[in-house]
C-alpha cells in the first residue's frame, strides 16, 4: 500500500528508486527518534528528581533519578552523533545511486531527446535537481516519520502519567505539528511564486548590466539602466517585505503552539493534583516532558518547504528523463559490415514538429578513401545530416546504408565506432589532454596518443608545455584556445579506427591560416583509406577535396568549380 | 577555482572584517539589527517570565496546597504569555527577513552602480568575468545571513546572559553550572569554526568538485555517445562517488566529534543543575519555586546557543558571499575620471591619435607594445591581423572602457585622460565583437545608442541591415521582445541587430570590431553594403580578419606581433 502511495508522486517515486537504501533509512530514523526521546526522558526525570528532592526524602532514594538523568544527557548526545553519521552516509549512498540512475536514462536521450537551443542550460538545471535530491531522507522524509513516532510515544507517556494530559498533549501536537508546517508551507509558496518573476527579472537585470555594460555605457545611458534595475529591485522588495509578515506569522505560530503546549498540559493537570488524582510530585515532569516532545515537532516547518523542493526537482527530472527515446538499438543486431560506402537513399528528414523538411528524397554517397566538403547556409540541415549519419536521429522515409546494411539494423556503438562524428563545439571534458583524446579509443597507448595530436597539428604546441600530454585543459576546456580544443577534438577522431570520419564545423572561430592548416590535416587522413566528410561554411582550400557538396532545397548538390 | 581562494591562517580575522565592514557599510543594515536586538530582548523577558509564573503554579499546587483559584491568574498569564512568544517570535522572523530584503536591495544597487559606471562591460573582462558573475549569484547567499545567522547571533548574545543574571538571585551554584558550560559552549562553537573551517571548506570543495565530475558527464554526453563510451564512463559515476563517500565519512567521523562534545555539553549542563538542585532541595537548602524556575531556564540557554551552531554553514557561505562582492566593489574604476574635466573634442572634425600606446593585462605579457595610430576625420581604416593580436583591446582603449599602461589618447590636441570618459563615449557609435541583445522589443534594442530616434529612421536601419526578413517573421514585428525571456535571435540576426543600432546612431566616430564573425559568406556579402554605409560620413575603423567588410576602407593596417604596420596592397 505504501508503494502505491509514493508512486503518485515524483518525490515518492524517488524514494522507491532507492528502496536499497530504506534499512539504512531506519537505522537513521532510529536514531533520530532515540535521540528526541533522550532528551524527553531527561527533562521529565529532572522534573521528576526535584519535585521529590523537595518532600525531603533521603537522599539515597534520589539515587535513580540522577542516574536517570545523567544517563539520558548522556546518551542523548551520543545517540545524535551516531544519527548524524549515519544520516549523512545515507545522504552521500542515495546521491550516488540517484546520480546512476538519471544517467543512465539520460544517455539514449541525448542529443535527439533533449533537443532546443537551451540545451546547456537544461542539463546544468538537471544535474542541480539531482543534487537537490540528497535531501530526501535527510530533510523530508525523516522529520514526518520521526515527528509521528514521537508524538505516539511522548502521548502514551503523559497518558499513563494523567490520561487528560496526554489527550491535551496530543491536541497541541496535532496543531503544533500540522497547523504551523501547513501556514509556513503556505506562506513559503506563496511568496516563492510572487517572489520569482521580480527575482528572475533582477537577476536578468544584473547579468545584463555584467554582459552588456560596456555597450550600455558607450551609449551613455547608464542611468536608464540604472533606473530599471531600481525599479525592478523595488519591486521586489515591496513583494519581500509583505510576504515576511506572513512567513513570520507561521513561523510565530509554531512558537506558540509548542510554549502554550506546556501551559495547557500544566493547566490541565493542575486540577487532578488538587482533587488529588495525580501525585503532586508528578506534576513537574508534564510541562517539561511536553517541552522535550515539541522537539520532534519543531523541524517539520522546515521539512515542509524541502518536500516541496525537492519534489519539483524529482518533477522536473522526470520531465527529462521520461522523454521518449528517439533511437534504439535493434533487437536482433546485424553484424557490422567489413567495409563499403555510406549511402543516403530517398531520405527524407524533419524535425519532430518542424514545418520544414530539411532533407527530401535527398541521395548521397561517401566512398572509402574520399574527401567530401559539404556547404550551405546555416540552419539548413548540415549537422542535422551528421547526427543521421551516425543515428543519433533516424530519418522519416528512406534510408541510409553502410557496406549496404541499413544503419538501423545495426548496434549504436558499433556502428559509432565505424563511423565517427566530431560535433560541432566537440565537448572538453576537465581532466588531461591525453585522457580527452584517448576517448576516441580508451585501449590506445601514450605513443598513438601522441602520433594522434601530431596529426592534427598539436606537436609544437604539446612540446611547449611542461606537462606535454598529461597538461589539463580545464573546465570545458577554459584553459586551451578555440582552435586547440578543434585540433584536440581531431585527434580524438584521428585516434579512433574508424572508416568514416565527419567533422562537423572544425574550422570556426578561427583564423584564415589556421583554419587551412587544420583543413589540410583532416584531409590527409584519406590517404589511410578513410572517409571523411568536413562540413563547414568556409572552405580555405577547394582542390583538396575530392568533391563539394551543396546542401539546398533538401537536396545534396555538386558544386563544379 | 576562484571561489576558493586560500583563506587560511587570516581567514577569521578576514570574516570578522567582513562582519564589522556589512554592519557599518549602511544605515539600513545598522536599523536591522537595532530592531532585532530589540526584540530579542522581548524574547527574552517572557522566557524568563514564562518560566516563574509555571514554577510558581506547580510550586504552589504541589506544596503549598493552593486551590485552583489560587493559580487561575497566573494560568491566564502564562496564556497572554504565550501568545506573545508567538507574536515576539513572529515579529523576530519578519524583521529579520525585512530588514534582509533592504540590506540586500542596497547592496544589489551598489553593485549595479559600481559595474555600470565604473567598470562597464566587466563580464567581458575575462579577468574578472568568473568574480562578477559569483558575486550576482552571492547576493542571494548573503540574504540568509541577515535573514537568519544574524538574529540567531543576537538571541545567542541576549538570552543566556539574561537568563543568568535571573538564575544568580535565586541559586549561584546552578548560575555557576551555567556561567561555566555556556562559555564553554561557546569556546567550542569557535574551536569548531578555527579547527574544522579549512576541512569544512575542503569538504565542500571535493563535494563541488565532484558534482562538476557529474556535470561534466552530463554536458559532455553527446561527446561521449558520439565516441561509444557513455555506457562505460557511466561506471565511474559509481566509483568516484563510492570513494568520495569513504573518504568524507572518515573525515566527518572526526568532524562530528566536535559538535558531540557541544552537544554533551549542553546536555550534562541541564543534568547537573538538575541533580544540584534536587540535592539542594532534599538537604532544605532551597525552595520548589526557585528550583523549578532554575531548571525550566536551563534549556533555555543553551537553545540559542546550539541553534546558532546549526546555522554555521549560512554563516561561512554569506561571508564567502559578502567577500566576493566586497572584491568586485572594491575594484578601482577601469578609466580615471578626471576631476575638472575639459569640454569634450568633436572626433568629426579632429583627428583622434594614440601614441606610444602599451596595454598589459595586471600580471600578463604585454598585448599592445607602443602603438601609434591616426585617424584622420572622415577616413575608414581597417584593422586587420591574428587572433590574440590587440585588435579587439585597441578598440576598448579607444572608448575608453580601459587605461593605457602607457602612451596617451589625443583627439585634436586634447588629451582623452582629461576628457570625462563618459562624455568622450557619446562620441562613438560601436558594434563589439559580441553584441548583447537586451531584453526589451526589437525597436528598443536598435535604438541602443539613440533612443530618439523616428520609426521612420528604424525602417531604414531595418531595410540596410537585412533585419526585414525577420522583423516581418515576428508576430509583433518591431514590437516583439527579444533577448533573456523573449525571442532568442541566432548570432547573425545579433550581428545584423548592432549594425542597425551603429547605422541608427548620430555619433561621429564608429569603431567595427568584427562585424561578420560568425557569419556565412553570403550574408558576409549582404552586410557589407550597410557597413559600408555606416562608415561614410564618418570617421571609421573596422577590424576584421575577413576581407568582405573592409574591401572598400582606405588603408588598412596590420596587428601582429611585431606592432602596427600599414599594409601593402597585393
Amino acid at each position: 500500500m505504501i508503494t502505491a502511495r509514493l508512486q503518485r508522486t515524483p518525490l515518492g517515486r524517488a524514494a522507491l528508486a532507492t528502496r536499497n537504501r530504506w534499512r539504512l533509512f531506519g537505522l537513521s530514523v532510529f536514531l533520530a527518534v532515540a535521540t528526541v526521546l533522550a532528551a524527553v526522558g531527561l527533562l521529565t526525570a529532572s522534573g521528576y528528581l526535584i519535585s521529590r528532592a523537595a518532600q525531603r526524602p533521603e537522599i539515597l532514594s534520589l539515587t535513580v533519578a540522577i542516574v536517570g538523568v545523567r544517563f539520558f544527557g548522556i546518551s542523548r548526545a551520543l545517540l545524535r552523533y551516531g544519527e548524524r553519521l549515519s544520516s549523512h552516509d545515507l545522504a552521500f549512498r542515495t546521491l550516488t545511486d540517484l546520480r546512476d540512475r538519471f544517467f543512465q536514462r539520460l544517455i539514449p536521450l541525448v542529443p535527439a531527446g533533449v533537443d532546443g537551443s537551451r540545451r546547456a542550460d537544461l542539463m546544468s538545471r538537471f544535474v542541480g535537481d539531482v543534487d537537490r535530491l540528497q535531501d530526501l531522507y535527510l530533510r523530508a522524509l525523516s522529520p514526518p516519520i520521526v515527528a509521528l513516532v514521537c508524538s505516539a510515544f511522548c502521548v502514551a507517556l503523559a497518558s499513563i502519567i494523567l490520561p487528560v494530559a496526554g489527550l491535551v498533549l496530543a491536541l497541541m501536537m496535532l496543531l503544533g505539528g500540522v497547523l504551523a508546517p501547513y501556514a509556513t508551507r503556505r506562506a513559503a509558496r506563496h511568496a516563492g511564486r510572487r517572489q520569482a518573476a521580480a527575482r528572475g527579472r533582477l537577476a536578468g537585470d544584473l547579468h545584463e548590466i555584467a554582459v552588456g555594460g560596456a555597450e550600455i555605457a558607450v551609449a551613455g545611458r547608464e542611468d536608464d539602466w540604472l533606473a530599471l534595475t531600481s525599479a525592478d529591485d523595488g519591486e521586489l522588495v515591496s513583494l519581500q517585505q509583505k510576504d515576511a509578515m506572513s512567513e513570520g506569522l507561521a513561523e510565530g505560530l509554531g512558537t506558540m503552539f509548542a510554549v502554550g503546549a506546556a501551559v495547557a498540559v500544566t493547566a490541565a493537570a493542575v486540577p487532578a493534583v488538587i482533587s488529588g488524582e495525580l501525585n503532586g510530585v508528578l506534576l513537574a515532569a508534564l510541562p517539561l516532558l511536553t517541552m522535550g516532545a515539541f522537539e520532534a515537532i519543531m523541524p517539520l516547518s522546515q521539512a515542509a518547504a524541502v518536500i516541496d523542493a525537492t519534489d519539483e526537482a524529482a518533477g522536473r527530472i522526470e520531465e527529462v528523463t521520461e522523454r521518449p527515446v528517439p533511437v534504439v538499438d535493434p533487437e536482433f543486431p546485424h553484424q557490422l559490415p567489413a567495409g563499403g560506402s555510406i549511402r543516403l537513399e530517398g531520405v527524407d528528414f524533419r524535425y519532430p514538429g518542424g514545418d520544414r523538411l530539411l532533407l527530401e528524397r535527398a541521395n548521397l554517397e561517401i566512398r572509402p578513401g574520399e574527401a567530401v566538403a559539404l556547404t550551405g547556409p546555416s540552419g539548413i540541415g548540415k549537422s542535422t545530416l551528421a547526427e543521421l549519419l551516425v543515428r543519433f536521429r533516424d530519418v522519416d522515409e528512406g534510408s541510409i546504408t553502410f557496406g549496404g546494411v541499413d544503419i538501423r539494423e545495426l548496434e549504436q556503438d558499433k556502428l559509432r565506432d565505424a563511423v565517427r562524428l566530431a560535433p560541432q563545439d566537440a565537448y572538453m571534458f576537465n581532466t588531461t589532454i591525453a585522457e580527452n583524446v584517448k576517448l576516441g579509443r580508451p585501449e590506445a597507448d601514450r605513443e598513438r596518443i601522441v602520433e594522434a595530436l601530431a596529426e592534427a597539428g598539436l606537436e609544437d604546441w604539446i612540446n611547449s608545455l611542461p606537462e606535454g600530454i598529461d597538461s589539463p585543459v580545464g573546465e570545458d576546456g577554459a584553459k586551451i584556445s578555440g582552435g586547440q580544443r578543434q585540433r584536440i577534438a581531431a585527434a580524438r577522431v584521428f585516434l579512433s579506427r574508424a572508416r568514416f570520419l565527419i567533422f562537423d564545423e572544425p574550422t570556426a572561430h578561427l583564423d584564415p591560416e589556421g583554419a587551412a592548416a587544420l583543413e589540410r590535416c583532416l584531409v590527409g587522413r584519406r590517404n589511410q583509406g578513410c572517409g571523411i566528410l568536413v562540413i563547414t561554411h568556409t572552405i580555405a582550400d577547394p582542390d583538396s577535396f575530392d568533391r563539394i557538396l551543396r546542401l539546398g532545397n533538401g537536396r545534396f548538390h555538386e558544386v563544379l568549380d | 577555482m576562484a571561489l576558493g581562494r586560500t583563506r587560511a591562517p587570516g581567514a577569521s580575522r578576514q570574516a570578522r572584517e567582513t562582519q564589522r565592514r556589512l554592519a557599518r557599510s549602511s544605515r539600513v543594515a545598522r536599523n536591522h539589527l537595532i530592531v532585532t536586538v530589540g526584540l530579542g530582548f522581548a524574547q527574552a523577558v517572557l522566557i524568563i517570565a514564562q518560566a516563574t509564573l509555571l514554577a510558581k503554579v506547580i510550586a504552589g499546587v504541589f506544596m503549598d496546597g493552593d486551590s485552583f483559584s489560587d493559580v487561575a491568574p497566573w494560568l491566564i498569564w502564562l496564556g497572554v504569555i504565550s501568545v506573545g512568544r508567538g507574536l515576539a517570535a513572529a515579529g523576530f522572523e519578519s524583521a529579520g527577513r525585512f530588514g534582509a530584503a533592504r540590506v540586500m536591495s542596497e547592496l544589489r544597487e551598489k553593485l549595479s552602480r559600481h559595474l555600470l559606471l565604473n567598470r562597464p562591460g566587466a563580464l567581458q573582462d575575462e579577468q574578472s568575468g568568473d568574480l562578477v558573475s559569483s558575486a550576482i549569484d552571492g547576493v542571494a547567499a548573503l540574504e540568509n545571513y541577515f535573514a537568519r545567522y544574524l538574529p540567531q547571533m543576537v538571541l545567542a548574545a541576549i538570552v543566556p546572559i539574561a537568563v543568568l543574571v535571573w538564575v544568580v538571585q535565586y541559586n549561584w551554584i546552578s548560575a555557576a553550572i551555567l556561567a561555566v558550560t555556556a562559555p564553554l559552549i561557546i569556546i567550542f562553537m569557535i574551536l569548531i569554526g578555527l579547527l574544522t573551517e579549512q576541512r569544512t571548506r575542503k569538504r565542500w570543495e571535493r563535494m563541488s568538485r565532484l558534482s562538476s565530475h557529474f556535470l561534466d558527464l552530463v554536458g559532455g554526453l553527446a561527446t561521449l555517445r558520439a565516441n561509444s563510451q557513455a555506457e562505460s564512463q557511466s561506471g565511474s559515476i559509481r566509483t568516484v562517488g563510492e570513494e568520495y563517500r569513504r573518504e568524507t565519512m572518515g573525515a566527518l567521523r572526526i568532524g562530528f566529534l566536535s559538535s558531540l562534545v557541544l552537544e554533551l555539553l549542553a546536555m550534562l549542563g541541564v543534568a547537573m543543575v538538575a541533580t544540584a538542585i534536587g540535592i539542594q532541595l532534599a538537604g532544605g537548602h532551597m525552595e520548589l519555586v526557585a528550583g523549578l524556575t532554575v531548571l525550566l531556564l536551563a534549556p533555555e540557554l543553551y537553545m540559542p546557543l546550539r541553534q546558532l551552531g546549526a546555522q554555521f554553514h549560512a554563516s561561512a557561505d554569506g561571508m564567502a558571499a559578502a567577500e566576493r562582492i566586497f572584491e568586485v566593489i572594491d575594484q578601482p574604476a577601469a578609466v580615471t575620471s578626471p576631476e575638472t574635466p575639459v569640454p569634450v573634442p568633436d572626433p568629426a572634425r579632429r583627428s583622434v591619435a594614440m601614441d606610444g600606446i602599451s596595454y598589459a593585462w595586471p600580471g600578463r605579457e604585454r598585448v599592445l607594445d607602443k602603438v601609434d595610430l591616426e585617424l584622420m576625420p572622415g577616413e575608414t581604416v581597417a584593422l586587420v591581423g591574428p587572433s590574440g593580436g590587440g585588435k579587439t583591446t585597441l578598440a576598448n582603449l579607444l572608448l575608453r572602457l580601459a587605461e593605457p599602461t602607457e602612451g596617451t589618447i589625443t583627439c585634436g590636441g586634447t588629451d582623452l585622460a582629461s576628457v570625462d570618459p563618459r562624455d568622450w563615449r557619446r562620441q562613438i557609435a560601436w558594434v563589439p565583437q559580441r553584441p548583447t541583445i537586451f531584453s526589451a522589443t526589437l525597436a528598443d534594442n536598435l535604438r541602443l545608442f539613440n533612443p530618439g530616434a523616428s520609426d521612420q529612421d528604424v525602417a531604414v536601419a531595418v531595410g540596410t541591415a537585412a533585419l526585414g526578413e525577420l522583423v516581418g517573421s515576428l508576430p509583433e514585428g518591431l514590437d516583439t521582445l527579444v533577448g533573456e525571456g523573449g525571442r532568442r535571435l541566432s548570432a547573425g540576426q545579433t550581428q545584423r541587430i548592432a549594425l542597425a543600432r551603429a547605422l541608427l546612431s548620430e555619433a561621429p566616430l564608429l569603431i567595427l570590431d568584427e562585424p561578420t564573425a560568425h557569419l556565412d559568406h553570403e550574408t558576409e556579402v549582404e552586410l557589407a553594403a550597410a557597413i559600408n554605409d555606416a562608415a561614410a560620413d564618418r570617421t571609421a575603423l573596422i577590424i576584421s580578419h575577413r576581407e568582405e567588410p573592409i574591401a572598400r576602407a582606405d588603408r588598412t593596417l596590420v596587428l601582429d606581433e611585431h606592432g602596427l604596420r600599414e599594409r601593402v596592397a597585393a
